[in-house]
């Protein structure tokens, strides 16, 4: 594996006075692309969002860089670079699609420019001026996929983006995630839908009850099919 | 025993000595600013609503009664009942415009109401205009058996007055209407698909509250004998929400003890003029800094954490 | 001249001016309210007490150290503004969590006590400000004075700048998302606290600047701003608070309706506004522009 880029270890975290992850530990390397997988409320969405620093409240260790994250609010660990792609996408319904692209500021040189975003995206192209939630679901996705590459960021933490769409769209998300990891990206991904995930991922690690309980690798993926299908109840 | 309770057995035997040890002037005005306090805080605490006009009940029944007593002649009782419906029917035609709207817009609404209640107040003939309402008489109660002249007399008539507003209250928060309000306040949603019809209910609550104030404010004119134009000014909108404040939002005694608070530091205040308004701002500010539960409140906190038993 | 409907050109058009000049500052406030209450979910009372700041900050920099108006509209907003952010920072902040009623009362609890302590020190008959752009001209139907007339271009400048400023700049896409969902924005990289901040400094100095604006109108004095914030939150539920446009629109056309009773109906010019406000809620809730959440 190649050199570490975000490791997680002993992730607990609170909504309230509810306590979802109960210590949870995982790495990834530079140019990996690691998935997240669990039955609905396993905590993956959390764990995201504990990395990004966005929860109530979280302890444990959560090192990008070897920088320490937790205690740090969600802008300074945007700005150590790291992106992230919420679930419910987040397109701003006030601003329309060029805003919402420009909107992420650049953390770090390398990012994507505009053209090469709308290169990835051609149909995004077509709608610059659309109100941002005025587009498909698909389109919101590619939208929401676009934002996050013109900040430079070199993680990204993608929750979720092939959720409730056609499989179509599906499979151009999948393209285009591999071109990402082939541009050099390190990519955190959450999914329900396996058969997509194991398209794309280096390592799988499931998650149940707010715990990381296996990881799985790619090559391994076959010889252990039927664990994982009970892991996810499919 | 509950500390409020306690608190309340206490403030009930000061009552009813008070007139020997206090101004009885003074003692019916409090009463009256905390029934209401109290009517207030019925909307506010129990329902969830702030009204920011409340004054327009408690002024706008003080110039019907002024009127009903002076230009008409009537006994005092049916100048408070016509206080009272003045109230209710001003209360029912804002309440039902008003609860279109929630939390923040409902206040801005009620004070706009208010702020046209308070410009008709200026203008229309009955009210006296800038000078208000003066020398309305104090004539007997129940056909002659009562002599209000006497303060200490109309005391107790103001006390009976006040318990039987406050009685009320307490019955109707500690009613079913009570608990489908409450139920209202803690998660609107939820009461109306439980097939509460939530607005009924809210604009129930709201007419009985602006009655009640209005009942406070009948009576005030019947003690201090006017009624003017800070009667029904935004600034005693403010003053009652300060009161509900000081008090304790959702206690029932909290804005009973609220009011007293806050009518005896202007009377010891009078004589800074504006610099009372500092005041009273500042303790607004430092309310809702850190004593947002009021004095009732943080002092029932207080005494239930030093019983470990409960 | 014609008369129109038996009332004078002069009055007409003079009333008219006047209910023009009222709109302006109707539309100058409820954009400050309007863009304070979209990024703070703050009701902020205080705007009323700010404004008046900012004529008498105009004042005092005249009375006390000769700056002239000109300078004065530059110089108050910031002062004002300046005062605003430390209000921010120091009480405003600590209360987001909380339900917004509990802004609303602070806010009012600050007027109170900003309105308290100016009118301690300088009592509240108003004082005169000498009006910078002296004498009129004669337009035939009406006698327009100079100053007046600029009152209302700059509004209008103002009211269309801050406009851009939001829906057209990069600084106003910040605040427009940042609205929307200000967790969001905060993990993309954007110091969220510090926009929103901003954004309270922002419409404080809005309101300071009109109150520069109104001083050689009215009186400078300790209670001009509690009357008109009054109205301005009925021009603010008319309006609905969820267009920039809408609340400049609003604003100024209020004005208009106002002015106009005063010419047709006087006895109810002061409560139009607030018959509006009752007819509005009535048939569209959200407000004119609004959007129900």
């Amino acid at each position: 594996m190649a050199e570490t880029l975000l490791k997680v270890e002993g992730l607990e975290a609170w909504y309230g006075e509810s306590h979802i992850l109960h210590g949870v530990g995982f790495e990834i390397g530079h140019g990996e692309l690691v998935t997240l997988l669990g039955r609905n409320g396993a905590g993956k969405t959390t764990t995201l969002k504990s990395v990004m620093g966005i929860v109530e409240k979280r302890t444990g260790s959560v090192t990008f860089e070897g920088k320490q994250l937790v205690g740090h609010p969600s802008n300074e660990i945007a700005r150590l670079g790291i992106a992230y792609c919420p679930e419910e996408r987040g397109i701003f319904s006030s601003l329309n699609v060029e805003e919402n692209l420009l909107l992420p500021p650049v953390v770090k040189p390398g990012g994507m420019s505009l053209a090469e975003v709308y290169q990835l995206f051609p149909n995004l192209a077509e709608r610059r001026r659309s109100q941002g939630t005025k587009l498909s679901g698909g389109e919101q996705q590619m939208l929401a996929i676009g934002r996050i590459l013109r900040t430079g960021a070199p993680l990204l933490l993608l929750d979720e983006p092939t959720e409730g769409l056609a499989p179509v769209i599906v499979q151009r998300i999948g393209e285009i995630i591999r071109q990402l990891k082939s541009r050099g990206f390190t990519i955190l991904l959450v999914e329900q839908n396996f058969h997509f995930a194991a398209t794309v991922a280096d390592r799988h690690y499931v998650m149940e009850d707010g715990r990381v309980v296996d990881m799985v690798a790619s090559a391994d993926v076959e010889q252990n099919i039927g664990k994982l299908q009970a892991y996810l109840g499919v | 025993m509950t500390a409020q309770r306690v608190m309340g057995v206490i403030l009930l035997a000061a009552a009813l000595v008070a007139p020997w040890f206090a101004y009885p002037i003074f003692l019916m005005t409090a009463l009256c600013f905390a029934l209401f306090a109290c009517a207030f805080n019925l909307l506010l605490g129990y329902v969830g609503l702030m009204s920011f006009g409340h004054a327009m009940f408690f002024g706008i029944s003080g110039y019907f009664f002024g009127h009903v007593v002076k230009a008409w002649g009537m006994a005092p009782e049916v100048g408070i009942l016509a206080g009272v419906a003045g109230a209710a029917v001003l209360g029912a035609v804002t309440g039902a415009l008003a609860i279109r709207r929630q939390g923040i817009y409902f206040a801005m609404i009620t004070l706009a109401f208010a702020q046209m209640i308070y410009f008709f107040c200026i203008q229309a003939p009955f009210t006296g205009g800038e000078d208000g309402l003066q020398g309305i008489s104090r004539q007997p109660l129940l056909g002659g058996l009562i002599p209000t002249k006497d303060d200490r007399v109309l005391y107790y008539v103001v006390l009976v007055i006040f318990l039987f507003g406050y009685g009320t209250i307490y019955r109707i928060i500690h009613s079913p209407f009570g608990q489908v309000l409450k139920a209202i306040r803690d998660n609107e949603q939820r009461a109306v698909s439980l097939g509460y019809e939530a607005d009924r209910y809210k604009l129930l609550a709201f007419v009985l509250s602006a009655a009640l104030a209005g009942l406070a404010g009948a009576t005030k004119a019947m003690v201090l004998q006017f009624a003017t134009l800070t009667d029904v000014s935004a600034a005693m909108s403010g003053e009652v929400v300060l009161m509900a404040l000081v008090g304790g939002l959702g206690t029932i005694i909290g804005p009973v003890v609220g009011a007293f608070i806050i009518i005896t530091m202007q009377n010891y205040l009078a004589a800074t003029g504006e610099f009372v308004l500092v005041i009273q701002g500042m303790i607004f500010v430092v309310i809702v800094m850190a004593f947002r539960k009021g004095l009732v409140g943080e002092l029932a906190d207080w005494w239930k954490a030093r019983r470990p038993a409960g | 001249m014609f008369e129109l409907l038996g009332i004078p050109p002069q009055a007409l058009f003079g009333q008219l001016l006047l209910g023009l000049i009222n709109g302006a500052f109707y539309a100058m406030l409820s954009l400050g309210l309007a863009v304070i209450f979209g990024m703070l979910n703050v009701i902020n009372f205080t705007h009323g007490a700010q404004y008046m700041m900012g004529a008498f900050a105009a004042w005092l920099m005249l009375t006390i150290l000769d700056i002239p108006f000109w300078v004065a509209l530059v110089l108050a907003p910031l002062v004002v503004g300046l005062f605003g952010i430390v209000l921010e920072k120091v009480m405003l902040k600590r209360i987001y969590h909380l339900d917004h009623l509990y802004g609303f009362l602070l806010t009012f609890g600050l007027a109170l006590v900003i309105e308290g302590l100016f009118q301690w020190k300088w009592g509240s008959s108003g004082a005169p400000y000498p009006s910078p752009i002296p004498g009129g001209t004669n337009l035939g139907f009406m006698f327009l004075p100079t100053y007046r007339g600029f009152v209302v271009v700059a509004a209008l400048v103002i009211c269309l700048v801050t406009w851009y400023g939001i829906e057209r700049t990069k600084f106003g896409a910040y605040l427009r998302a940042a609205t929307e969902n200000p967790t969001l924005v905060r993990a993309f990289g954007i110091n969220v606290p510090r926009l929103i901040t901003l954004t309270y400094g922002l419409g404080v100095g809005l309101a300071a600047l009109a109150g520069v604006l109104a001083a050689p109108i009215q009186q400078v004095s300790a209670l001009m701003g509690t009357n008109l914030v009054l109205v301005v939150f009925a021009v603010v539920v008319i309006g609905g608070m969820g267009s920039i446009m809408g609340s400049i629109v609003t604003g100024f056309g209020l004005g208009l309706v106002e002015g106009l009773t005063k010419v047709f109906y006087p006895p109810a010019s002061n409560t139009v506004i607030f018959v509006v406000m009752a007819i509005v809620l009535l048939v569209k809730p959200a407000g004119l522009f609004g959007q129900t959440k």
